[in-house]
């Protein structure tokens, strides 16, 4: 038995499920470079560094989000929290960095520099790691699904911020707090070198690591993954503390770079960001996506945002068109999905 | 024979890129006929059975139904031909009844209302005409899949089917099941109905068939009369060459079987689910297994063979019972403890428990092994690589490459998958749950000779098969189970198939008396 060739059909498959994959991973760029193209040939402002670092900059805090929302999306499961999650780290940031202002004093500025900008940056991120292992807890040990644990964490965490800013925002930091949302470097805007730092750890640990080789294994089948002998519930639960940490971080970053931290900050958020991670090829059934889609996917979003402003379309409009692309990339998504099997 | 000739597929071609899967092949399907289409994987069986159902377009050739040509468009078109297939997996809505799966999209009743006794009459009588005593109430996700192929075939009998292909019908079926699809198959055949009957089991297809097609390579390689072709005649013309199917198996019993006991299980039980915790699952289970033996565990479905190992693995909670490896008890919880006690589980679902489809030969291998294969967390790429491509010439795993997706390959091929990715984890105790199901007797061949030289070399093996005549050829002994209980462990020479199947079928309280134990 050592001619036996594969079979016919597998044969076929294998070639179409070639093309398609490879459209499916690649179709976003294609389709961002298309657009960007376009938008030049439009208005020559687009291609204006200040304009690409304009574009780079909005997106950098749904990006960090976005990277979170990846590890997550891989194994097959989502994560509704993370705009309300990060408001509330804001705002905790914020306190921590006026020196108590909100719970503690019950409303009003305190004096600038409280805490220290290391504390704030740590509170930021410490609210949004508990946030992320509570919630990752339901899920991986109560097992209640991870849908309705982080619906429930959407309108517990926004809720949690109003009672600790009592509604009240909390602005005006100093100079060193605003530097990491509105500085430069060289000419590089600092969430953006931020957002592409953090993107490509995230690449090289989904792609090079054991832990993200175990991810995409729990997302693509979690059954065979739990009897390969794989910790299924604790990688579950690592998944949502990566979205916390990064719902921190960018609850930190959103507040440096408005210079104030509110507790409608981020609302919305959730569906931009997954959209993102959908639009860059990441499968919401898990166990198919990279970074480098997600980067493309909410890349993409923002330079149509950008590109349709520049080109006078109301926002109105902008949304009906990026709703339209959402759906577009899940049907490529199970088109590809369907070939192949 | 020419007037009840009901369908004709003539000199049909169907080629994907780079291959010719058919090349002018005719097969003839009479009114009241059961023909057996064997083949390898990859043979063309299923790639013919598509263009029939219309999945598949054919490139040339000719289709006539009742000597009328026929081009068939989609599988809707195929239905109102008169063409049912029933597939491996069933198209049937689990959370739905017997009767509103049958007749879903055609239910009586001329208001907007399903006038249910109508339904419920409807389906009865089918059932009836079956033979089958199901109720039409049922909800089909409690049924077994012996149930539910019955209600596959009263729903292709509620389309006025013609011809009924079937598909491995026989791979998830104890043995006393499928003596009551046979029963069914010759009520269809008594109708006028043309039956296609797939399958890698050539005594059955034997036993049921009037005719044996036999495909190879996309071509007809042989048409013979049931009645006088012989299993050794089948294999022969489906592989080109003459084939032992069980070759090395004569030389197993030469096997030394060591004295050290690898595996003990004493009084191991688990109690129904949480719904019906009246029976167990598993009641009061001893056993031990010596290294370099081949344990098989035979059992008719519902025995609680896979339960008895999944839990053995971890896989399942136990709720009585102690495990001991190498003589020292061991603390089995999970699928990662037994595995750190150096078992490995090839499950019987390889798709949906054994491989993760997505992913790459590569990494499907290496699943298991990421431990040893990285350091501080980062996999060595290019010894992962290595490790992989040893085992994949060394089990024959045919892929075009290590990156291809395991969802591509032939069924035997992914089977060497999940079985590499536990040999190279080295396991002292290896559970096999049916590892030849739904593959190619030459894949077979290569997993029976791999099997026998990891028993050599000290593995001990415990196997699961539902076919009696592979499991009592590998086997060193064989223990029958029967209703959640351990009813006999037979040596290799007391293990006929008869005796096997009397311990097998054993019911609560009975024993077997010293003259049938000789008998």
């Amino acid at each position: 038995m050592t001619t036996m060739s594969p079979s016919a059909e597998s044969a076929a498959r294998t070639k179409r499920a070639g093309w398609l994959s490879f459209s499916g991973q690649f179709g976003a760029f294609i389709f961002l470079i298309i657009l960007c193209i376009i938008f030049a040939a439009l208005n020559p402002a687009f291609l204006r560094p200040i304009n690409i670092f304009n574009v780079l900059r909005q997106v950098s805090i749904y990006g960090l989000l976005a990277i979170g929302m990846t590890f997550v999306i891989l194994t097959g499961g989502i994560d509704l929290s993370v705009g309300s999650l990060l408001a509330l780290a804001g705002l905790v940031s914020a306190a921590v960095e006026k020196g108590g202002v909100g719970l503690l004093t019950g409303g009003g500025a305190g004096e600038a520099g409280g805490y220290g900008l290391p504390a704030a940056i740590a509170a930021a991120i410490a609210v949004g790691l508990l946030g992320g292992l509570l919630q990752g807890l339901a899920i991986s040990k109560l097992k209640v699904p991870a849908f309705i644990v982080t619906l429930g964490g959407l309108s517990a965490f926004r809720g949690a911020a109003l009672v600790f800013s009592s509604g009240q925002p909390i602005s005006a930091f100093r100079e060193e707090y605003r530097f990491w949302g509105q500085g430069l470097i060289g000419p590089v805007p600092v969430p953006v070198i931020i957002f592409l730092t953090f993107a490509v750890i995230a690449a090289i640990i989904l792609r090079y690591t054991k832990y993200g080789r175990r991810i995409y294994a729990v997302g693509g089948n979690r059954e065979a993954a739990r009897l390969s002998g794989l910790n299924v519930d604790r990688l579950i639960l690592s998944v949502y503390v990566i979205t916390g940490f990064f719902a921190g971080l960018s609850g930190f970053l959103l507040s440096s770079r408005l210079n104030s931290a509110e507790q409608v900050a981020g609302v919305g958020y959730e569906l931009t960001v997954i959209a993102g991670v959908v639009i860059g090829g990441t499968s919401l059934f898990g166990g198919e996506g990279t970074i480098f889609g997600t980067v493309v996917g909410i890349l993409l979003i923002g330079v149509l945002a950008n590109g349709l402003t520049l080109m006078n379309v109301s926002s109105y409009y902008q949304q009906i068109i990026i709703g339209l692309i959402i759906v577009f990339a899940v049907f490529f998504d199970q088109v590809v999905k369907r070939r192949r099997r | 024979m020419n007037d009840n000739l009901l369908l004709r597929m003539k000199n049909i071609s169907k080629s994907f890129p780079g291959v010719q899967a058919l090349d002018g092949v005719n097969l003839d399907v009479h009114a009241g006929e059961i023909l057996g289409l064997i083949g390898e994987n990859g043979a063309g069986k299923s790639t013919l059975m598509k263009i029939l159902s219309g999945v598949y377009q054919m490139d040339s050739g000719q289709l006539f139904m009742h000597g009328q040509p026929v081009q068939i468009q989609n599988p809707h078109h195929a239905q109102q031909l008169g063409i049912s297939i029933i597939y491996q997996e069933f198209n049937l809505m689990p959370n739905l009844s017997v009767m509103e799966n049958i007749f879903i999209g055609r239910e009586p009743g001329k208001s907007i209302f399903v006038n249910r006794r109508q339904l419920q009459e409807n389906t009865r009588q089918l059932l009836n005409r079956l033979g089958v005593s199901l109720e039409p109430g049922a909800i089909v996700r409690d049924l077994s899949v012996a149930e539910q192929q019955m209600v596959e075939i009263a729903k292709a009998l509620s389309l006025q089917v013609r011809v009924i292909i079937m598909d491995e019908p026989t791979s998830a079926l104890s043995d006393a099941e499928v003596q009551i699809l046979f029963k069914v198959i010759r009520e269809l055949k008594r109708d006028g109905i043309g039956i296609i009957f797939i399958s890698h089991r050539l005594d059955e297809v034997l036993a049921i068939c009037d005719r044996v097609a036999v495909l190879r390579d996309g071509k007809n390689v042989g048409d013979l009369e049931a009645g006088t072709a012989t299993e050794e005649q089948l294999i022969r013309l489906m592989v080109g060459r003459p084939l032992n199917q069980f070759f090395h198996l004569e030389d197993h019993q030469t096997t030394a079987v060591a004295p050290e006991i690898a595996l003990e299980v004493r009084g191991l039980t688990r109690t129904g689910s949480k719904f019906d915790s009246s029976a167990a699952v598993l009641d009061n289970i001893s056993f031990t297994l010596r290294r370099g033996e081949i344990l098989g565990l035979a059992g008719l479905v519902g025995a609680g063979r896979t339960e008895l190992v999944r839990t053995i693995f971890g896989a399942d909670a136990r709720d009585a019972g102690e495990i001991y490896i190498d003589g020292v008890l061991a603390k089995i919880h999970s699928p990662i403890d037994a595995i750190r006690y150096g078992l490995g589980f090839v499950p019987e679902d390889r798709k949906a428990q054994g491989l993760i489809l997505s992913l790459a030969v590569r990494e499907n291998i290496a699943l298991t092994n990421l431990d040893q294969l990285a350091q501080f967390g980062f996999v060595k790429l290019a010894e992962e690589r290595n490790r992989v491509k040893e085992y994949v010439s060394r089990l024959q795993i045919r892929t075009p490459s290590l990156e291809q997706q395991v969802v591509n390959l032939s069924g035997g091929n992914q089977q060497k998958v999940v079985i590499s990715k536990w040999l190279m984890l080295r396991p002292k105790i290896l559970i096999m749950d049916e590892p030849t199901r739904g593959i190619d007797v030459g894949a077979k061949a290569e997993i029976y000779a791999l099997m026998n030289q990891l028993a050599q070399s000290g593995v001990a093996i415990i196997m699961i098969s539902s076919e009696l005549p592979e499991l009592l050829a590998l086997s060193d002994r064989v223990a029958c189970l029967s209703a959640g209980r351990l009813t006999g462990i037979l040596t290799r020479t007391e293990a006929t198939p008869e005796r096997v199947m009397r311990y097998c079928t054993l019911k609560q309280g009975q024993t077997i008396t010293e003259e049938e134990a000789v008998a």
